[in-house]
């Protein structure tokens, strides 16, 4: 273990680890008074205090159910990360209207990357680099139904958004899914970290629905944000869900990617205070039947002032398609 | 939890906008309170805390206490959209305008967050706290720009509000229903502040913003703040305690509306 490449390493992955761990740098002068007398067997110890004097409780002491859930949370980030930071670079694809935008929520990301790597310290997954992914939806076939989505050209932009909305849609329903498992006494400021990040996703998410309502009436701009949204919603989107949109965006071949980013989760029925993930068109609530007499909204009002959580494995499935088959990201 | 939707006597649908312009005094609270059946618990759940705040109600403790601050948010917020219907802004709109549309949505999803609130605590055995009354005097409600501005400090103060208060529950079954209501508040936000000022949908009044350095590793970079102080980790939304928020919710309550949070520091 060679002790000071590894702390190189730690600082290229977190510029700031060495502030952390001691503000004034003076971690050098510190190695130089002991350093020369670190054995290797001792290092382990070494860079185990350090880590968790940069980082407070750190990978090696959460819970492996902490571990699981930060670490699909920061996968998904990775998936929307690269998807955002490639389309960017590609010719005619995002107009200059939009372009602050897209960079705002790579950039989002990358702080939501940045987060959650800090939260996990050892135990956080590898870069899985753009190589991972294959946003064609096709598992690495590169031939998926949305390989439109980061094609050149500003026809192609309906693929993106509709892709977009997915992904972020997917991702606010993940941290949904995975806060109860944050919330212990331990981990109460990793559970604010992640509320914090999910109303974030949730915002992007509303605007890419803007968008997709402008592109539905031919505004790009300003003027998206008021375009009227169209029953039912699959492709000039309400900025929230209502029901279940038909099914989401449908993809350049007709077919309809997304279902299941609108769908019910495993399982799909319980009774409180058990966990279950029903679809987006959901109107009971903790056993209260929304649109039931006395009350007199309508379900697609109700579905629409609730969004709901998804399981682990249901959102796995769903990623699955946006990754090459010989990576183990999402298994 | 029950699955018989509990009787509600006061329904605000028809009589929403009466209360809620009327200022009432103080003590007309505790007149009320104590001609009513149940009020020991009322006064108990509301009033504890009354005597280190004067004038103020007191959300309560635990649980019980972060549903009825959520209760009360949302009870002004529903307050707000139903007053906005009211107003020429809204009432000067085309039957087809797309800000229309916007509105009654809003309108209608907050009106379900405070029924919705309103039942789980009766369910749960919770009073809820009193109908408070609002005071919207700082608010034209017949400007399109003084509208949109405040129902984007309505949102971004939920979506905050919700966000600083999800440590203080112990159940899960809690957590998850502030979850599913937060994202909602946080579309809203973005959509407001997307008609007040495209691609503002969040800014660094509500983010900790980012930026990445280019060429290097996702997640290197600058953030706008440094984590503490009050600033949240790079690009997280800036929750806010129970305290904060109320600070600058009170200023939209008439006397005798006006919340406290003891409990939650």
């Amino acid at each position: 273990m060679d002790f000071f490449q590894l702390l190189s390493d730690v600082e290229k992955a977190d510029p700031e680890f060495l502030d952390r761990i001691n503000p004034r740098r003076a971690v050098f002068k510190h190695l130089g008074n002991t350093g020369k007398k670190i054995t290797a067997a001792a290092v382990p110890a070494v860079l185990s205090s350090f880590f968790t004097r940069a980082y407070g409780q750190t990978g090696s002491t959460l819970p492996q159910t902490v571990i699981d859930v930060l670490n699909l949370a920061l996968s998904l980030e990775y998936l929307e990360y690269y998807f955002y930071d490639t389309a960017l670079g590609v010719t005619g694809l995002i107009n200059s209207a939009d372009r602050p935008a897209i960079e705002i929520i790579r950039n989002d990301e990358a702080g939501h990357i940045n987060t959650l790597r800090q939260a996990l310290g050892s135990a956080a997954i590898a870069d899985p680099t753009v190589n991972a992914f294959d946003y064609s939806g096709g598992s690495g076939s590169g031939t998926g139904p949305l390989a439109a989505a980061l094609l050149p050209g500003a026809a192609n932009q309906a693929a993106f958004y509709g892709a977009a909305q997915s992904f972020s849609d997917t991702g606010v329903r993940a941290y949904k899914g995975g806060a109860p498992v944050l919330n212990t006494t331990a981990t109460k400021d990793i559970l604010e970290a992640a509320l914090n990040i999910h109303s974030v996703e949730a915002r992007h998410n509303s605007h890419f629905r803007s968008v997709r309502r402008g592109l539905n009436a031919s505004l790009n701009g300003s003027g998206a944000a008021s375009a009227l949204a169209v029953s039912p919603y699959d492709t000039a989107p309400k900025s929230w869900i209502s029901l279940s949109d038909n099914d989401g965006p449908t993809a350049p071949n007709g077919s309809k990617p997304a279902r299941a980013v609108y769908g019910a989760g495993s399982p799909a029925t319980g009774t409180t205070p058990d966990t279950f993930y029903p679809a987006e068109s959901n109107v009971t609530q903790a056993g209260v039947n929304l649109t039931a007499a006395p009350l007199t909204y309508t379900a697609a009002q109700v579905s629409e002032a609730f969004d709901e959580p998804l399981d682990p494995t249901t959102v796995k499935s769903i990623a699955r398609m946006f990754v090459k088959s010989t990576t183990t990201l999402f298994t | 939890m029950s699955t018989v939707f509990p009787p509600e006597p006061q329904l605000r649908e028809a009589d929403q906008d009466q209360p809620l312009y009327v200022p009432i005094k103080r003590r007309s609270f505790f007149l009320y309170a104590g001609a009513t059946a149940g009020a020991t618990a009322l006064v108990l759940a509301g009033c504890s805390k009354s005597d280190s705040s004067v004038g103020t109600i007191d959300v309560g403790g635990g649980d019980a206490g972060i549903l009825n601050y959520a209760y009360a948010l949302e009870q002004l917020e529903a307050a707000f959209y139903a007053r906005v219907k009211t107003g020429s802004y809204y009432t000067a709109l085309g039957p087809t305008a797309a800000e229309r549309q916007i509105f009654d949505d809003l309108a209608a999803h907050e009106a379900i967050h405070r029924d919705f609130l309103k039942a789980a605590l009766q369910a749960n055995g919770i009073a809820p706290l009193k109908d408070l009354t609002p005071d919207f005097g700082s608010i034209n409600f017949d400007d399109r720009s003084s509208v949109l501005t405040a129902a984007q400090t309505f949102e971004d103060t939920g979506v905050a509000a919700y966000n600083g208060a999800g440590r203080f529950l112990t159940s899960n079954t809690n957590l998850a229903l502030a979850g599913k209501i937060v994202s909602v508040e946080a579309r809203h936000a973005a959509l407001i502040r997307d008609l007040r000022s495209y691609n503002s949908f969040v800014g660094g009044d509500v983010v900790n913003l980012f930026t990445q350095t280019s060429g290097a590793a996702p997640g290197i970079g600058t953030a706008s703040s440094p984590t503490g102080n009050g600033n949240p980790g790079p690009g997280q939304e800036r929750s806010k305690r129970p305290a904060t928020v109320l600070a600058s919710v009170n200023s939209f309550l008439a006397e005798g509306s006006k919340l406290s949070a003891a409990s939650f520091s």
